[in-house]
């Protein structure tokens, strides 16, 4: 069975992003990037399902500029056997991306797509509910378990109150949460390893894809800031300040 | 056109999130009708053909919409999306899950999230765990948005619009319902609670979280957590505050151990009032709270409760 894993580059999780001074765009020209963090999570549980003797390859492909080979290598150490990156400096808008995943996941046909619930640079959420539609697939999103069948997957998912329990017919998208795994750091070994794995590049002009939106982002601005608070000394004088200060109790 | 809102409920009660959602739907058009989808709907229907500003409720009953899956929920709203210029739902994990399902096959980008309708082809969105607001133009010739629901007030109730049926299409290809495990709690909500107690890494233990639920009690305060908490077991997953959990915005916030990392502030930064309390006076929470108290929780909870049964007492 073939697990298709999509892996973004984004900026890294300890980075406090700011608006650049004129509102044309973000700050993030020398900022660290890193794996999306529920991207990890996704290859993770890719990896398992291989080690379990249930996948036999899996596939890794990211959507952006040529740094997001570093993901892509990182990847291919954590256990996937090659790698895919569709090279452009557009950003896209999610809808965009699925176009794109949907055209790969017809020529590759995996059984199973694992993907993160979002990434944290747009918070968007919405690519692998996308790209379940495109296919004419079930969807199970913010998955915190995972078990494979021989025709379904049964999915935990995190929903508001609790978790729910989906079974879907294969092929399918899932889209994961923090609590399915604890992904795994990388050895010397394994990354040395990757840098012999199959990284391909595709220009995404070439794919004939229209990436086009008639949405854009107009302005970036820094949220309203809060005003400097108090130091309180004690539970009682704290209690005192809610009551007659702020007036909430 | 109008705005079509989709109805968020479960044990038949209609959500508070869907009563916020139609606040921000009025502010994109006048006119909003509230899709109901469920086995048995027609109590939720009433309800929110109560809210004012509802033009018409369409209701769906069929046992394909027992648990509101995303296949079937898609496929209903575009059997009726020609109707309507946008669609709208709370940013709860069922707007999430549905909303991305009809942007794809509409070929159209969908806005998640958003914190303000500023004028029919213009929001607001926080990015970068809210660290960023962006201005989003979106010509779209279906708008497809989630709502931040706790940026928007619920609307309130009085009237009693017109209640449709609508027929149900053909099932797609979907997920098979298993089972869940809601815990219904005798606590409010925690998207919707005035009053928030979260405990963090620093609360130590499911135990530990034993103490913040007996202040939780004296004020009648939804539970929340950090991520860390969540990470270590203490409590469950939906009590995660913050940039990959929920957003809420009480009038009271009380972070209790929790250090404040931005991706926990991106969840509670919109509370009108954040008291931290935590033994390390440098880290962010304290830095940045209203009322911060540098002291140890297991000292300070406690001394909180009984003050605070007191001061009911009065």
């Amino acid at each position: 069975m073939k697990i298709l894993v999509t892996v973004k580059r984004a900026v890294d999780y300890t980075v406090r992003v700011r608006p650049l001074t004129d509102g044309s765009g973000v700050d993030i020209a020398n900022a660290k990037m890193s794996m999306n963090p529920f991207d990890e999570i996704a290859l993770e549980q890719a990896v398992q399902l291989k080690e379990a003797g249930v996948a036999d390859e899996i596939v890794a492909v990211s959507i952006g500029n040529s740094g997001s080979q570093d993901v892509l290598r990182s990847a291919l150490a954590f256990g996937a056997d090659r790698a895919l990156l569709v090279q452009t400096d557009a950003v896209l808008e999610p809808v965009a991306v699925s176009r794109i995943l949907a055209k790969i996941t017809a020529d590759e046909a995996p059984q199973l797509v694992l993907m993160g619930k979002q990434a944290i640079d747009d918070d968007a959420s919405q690519t692998p509910q996308m790209l379940a539609a495109r296919m004419g697939w079930a969807q199970g999103t913010f998955a915190c378990g995972l078990t494979m069948g021989d025709a379904e997957v049964t999915v935990v998912r995190e929903v508001d109150g609790g978790t729910q329990t989906l079974a879907l017919p294969l092929p399918a998208v899932v889209s994961v949460d923090l609590r399915l795994n604890e992904p795994r750091y990388l050895k010397l070994p394994d990354i040395m390893k990757a840098k012999r794995k199959p990284l391909e590049v595709q220009p995404l002009e070439e794919m004939g894809v229209d990436v086009g939106t008639k949405t854009r982002i107009t302005h970036y601005a820094e949220p309203p800031e809060r005003k400097p608070g108090v130091r309180v000394q004690s539970v009682s004088e704290l209690i005192d300040r809610l009551v007659n200060e702020a007036k909430v109790l | 056109m109008a705005v079509l809102v989709v109805a968020d409920h479960s044990g038949g009660t209609l959500a508070d999130g869907t009563a916020r959602t139609i606040t921000a739907a009025l502010e994109l058009d006048a006119t909003v009708d509230v899709l109901v989808a469920g086995e048995h709907a027609q109590s939720v229907a009433e309800q929110a053909a109560a809210l004012n500003g509802v033009n018409r409720v369409r209701i769906c009953e069929d046992a394909a919409y027992a648990h509101q899956l995303a296949e079937p929920m898609a496929t209903l709203i575009l059997s009726i999306i020609d109707e309507y210029s946008a669609v709208m739902a709370p940013g709860s994990t069922q707007g999430r899950d549905v909303l991305p399902r009809v942007a794809a096959v509409l070929d159209v980008a969908q806005l998640s999230e958003i914190t303000r309708v500023i004028d029919k082809n213009t929001f607001e969105r926080p990015i970068y765990a809210g660290n960023v607001m962006a201005t989003v133009a979106c010509d779209e010739s279906t708008q497809v948005i989630t709502v931040r629901t706790t940026a928007f007030e619920p609307a309130a109730s009085g009237q009693s619009a017109l209640i449709e049926a609508v027929p149900a299409p053909e099932t797609p290809v979907a997920a098979r319902f298993v089972e869940e495990s809601v815990v219904r709690s005798e606590r409010p909500e925690l998207g919707s609670a005035k009053v928030v107690i979260s405990g963090g890494r620093g609360v130590g233990s499911a135990e530990g979280f034993k103490l913040l639920e007996k202040v939780a009690d004296e004020l009648n305060a939804a539970i929340g957590a950090s991520r860390a908490a969540v990470d270590a077991g203490y409590v469950p997953n939906d009590y995660q505050v913050g940039q990959t959990g929920k957003a809420v915005a009480p009038d009271l916030y009380i972070a209790v151990g929790i250090s404040g990392a931005i991706q926990h502030w991106a969840g509670m930064k919109d509370s009108k009032v954040v008291v931290a309390i935590n033994r390390d006076e440098d880290c962010p929470m304290i830095q940045t709270a209203d009322y911060a108290l540098v002291a140890d929780l297991f000292d300070a909870l406690p001394e909180l409760e009984e003050g605070l049964a007191q001061l009911k007492a009065q």
